[in-house]
């Protein structure tokens, strides 16, 4: 066996980790096409999703090379996304939940994006030059990401009465979803030791002083200690995840190798 | 970290090589009449994406085009590589390599002032500042105020106003914002930083 094999095969679980969160977040923004409150939000909603669904394309490409140094064969970035079953993504929970109101997914995301761009920012010192690569180019487009999702938070949680509730109801309902974002397992501490990924838990104090700013702006309150939901970058899902990627994966699954 | 990026090197004039091939020189003025496909007032060039054009040492016959792309997501990329790929057919190039780069990652201060007067003139505001601020900065947890942040000063590019108003962080395209101008009421487009 190659000595760098190990390394290998917990390279290509992390890099499937990066690119399956983006990957389906992008699917559920990609829901609100046609549907959301204003046009502006509606194209802005869909920029954001085009993004991510770059980053996932970089992502998973490259974890598909890695895979092919350490397996039988490599696959390539349609494959590992469309053919895949719900056990073997490795996504955040919290980037899985329903659409629910224009609250929930702004909750959703600025959750999400204010977590990303820390991670972005951190993973662009990697040792490995192309995650460094992939994540300097990310962070730039993260940096907008939560400018927007903040200003919405902010919005809303400072508005009526309704969209005020309504986004106080959001972010209690999300917030169990955040820890997972925060734990590394030892596939993520191996990694971290190498000098290649990033440490998650140095990442929790910065993105709670921001996160906090921006609720207190907003007027909402910051949930306290709460049961903290983990599974997702083990393959273990709630069950929202599976009908999505009925949608997603409906092409490929009733036609095999469709092409454009 | 991106803003020590070279600029690419533009050799003037030819580089020795046998004289049935183009020199470099001649095909960096062939890809510069590559429109970019959102907005084909600006060329591939004028924006800075296309990043290097060289002939493989250890191929004479074959072309080497560097573009590092814009955003992640960017829908234009695809149509770019096939827009460079009929220039250089039609500049007598055969065989050409195309490459992406990564990184350094794609900033605007790469866009050339006349990609920069050629936006505004077609109504879209050019970026302002410094792009390599957007991916570098600190985050400032400090007294946060995304709204009065957006809320930096861009110019109409039609009536010259400072009276400007952000509408949306997004407009018909990621590289974009909407922004309407409070004195001729116009909306338009403002390519953002990045």
């Amino acid at each position: 066996m190659d000595p760098a094999a190990p390394r290998d095969e917990a390279l290509f679980q992390y890099l499937l980790r990066l690119g399956d969160t983006p990957l389906i977040l992008a699917q559920r923004l990609g829901e609100w096409v046609g549907r959301g409150p204003v046009l502006e939000e509606d194209i802005a909603q869909t920029n954001v999703g085009l993004d991510l669904i770059g980053q996932a394309r970089l992502w998973l490409a490259y974890a598909g090379e890695v895979e092919a140094r350490c397996a039988p064969a490599g696959r390539d970035e349609d494959q590992l996304a469309f053919l895949r079953d719900g056990g073997d993504f490795r996504n955040l929970l919290l980037v899985e939940q329903p659409n629910g109101s224009f609250a929930d997914t702004i909750a959703r995301q600025f959750l999400f994006d204010a977590w990303h761009l820390l991670l972005l920012r951190a993973l662009a010192d990697s040792g490995d030059a192309r995650i460094a690569g992939i994540a300097a180019k990310g962070a730039k487009e993260a940096a907008y990401h939560v400018e927007r999702s903040e200003d919405w938070v902010i919005r809303l949680g400072d508005g009526t009465d309704d969209s005020h509730a309504r986004m106080q109801a959001a972010i209690d309902d999300l917030w169990m979803y955040t820890g997972e974002m925060f734990t590394p397992d030892a596939v993520e501490l191996g990694l971290v030791e190498a000098g290649i990924a990033a440490d998650v838990r140095a990442l929790a104090a910065p993105w709670r002083q921001r996160v906090d700013a921006v609720l207190a702006e907003a007027t909402l309150a910051a949930p306290g200690e709460t049961y903290m939901q983990r599974g997702g970058k083990q393959g273990v899902h709630t069950e929202h995840l599976g009908h999505l990627l009925a949608e997603m994966q409906v092409l490929q699954r009733a036609y095999p190798g469709a092409r454009w | 970290m991106t803003s020590q990026a070279r600029a690419p090197v533009v050799p003037a004039a030819n580089d020795g090589s046998a004289p049935s091939r183009p020199t470099v020189a001649a095909l960096w003025l062939a890809l510069a009449a590559v429109p970019d496909p959102e907005i084909p007032v600006v060329s591939v060039a004028e924006l800075g994406i296309l990043r290097g054009v060289e002939w493989d040492a250890a191929d004479p016959a074959t072309l080497i085009v560097v573009v590092t792309p814009t955003y992640s997501g960017c829908p234009a990329t695809e149509l770019i590589a096939t827009s460079i790929r009929e220039a250089l057919a039609a500049a007598g190039v055969a065989r050409v390599r195309l490459e992406t780069r990564l990184s350094p990652a794609w900033t605007t201060d790469w866009m050339t002032p006349e990609g920069r007067r050629k936006l505004r003139e077609y109504g879209i505001a050019p970026p302002g500042g410094t792009g390599a601020a957007v991916g570098a900065a600190a985050i400032d947890v400090a007294g946060i105020s995304p709204l009065r942040r957006a809320a930096v000063p861009v110019v109409c590019p039609r009536c010259g106003s400072l009276q400007t108003r952000l509408l949306s962080q997004y407009g018909s395209t990621a590289c974009k914002a909407q922004y309407r101008c409070l004195d001729c009421l116009e909306p338009f487009d403002y390519f953002k930083p990045h």
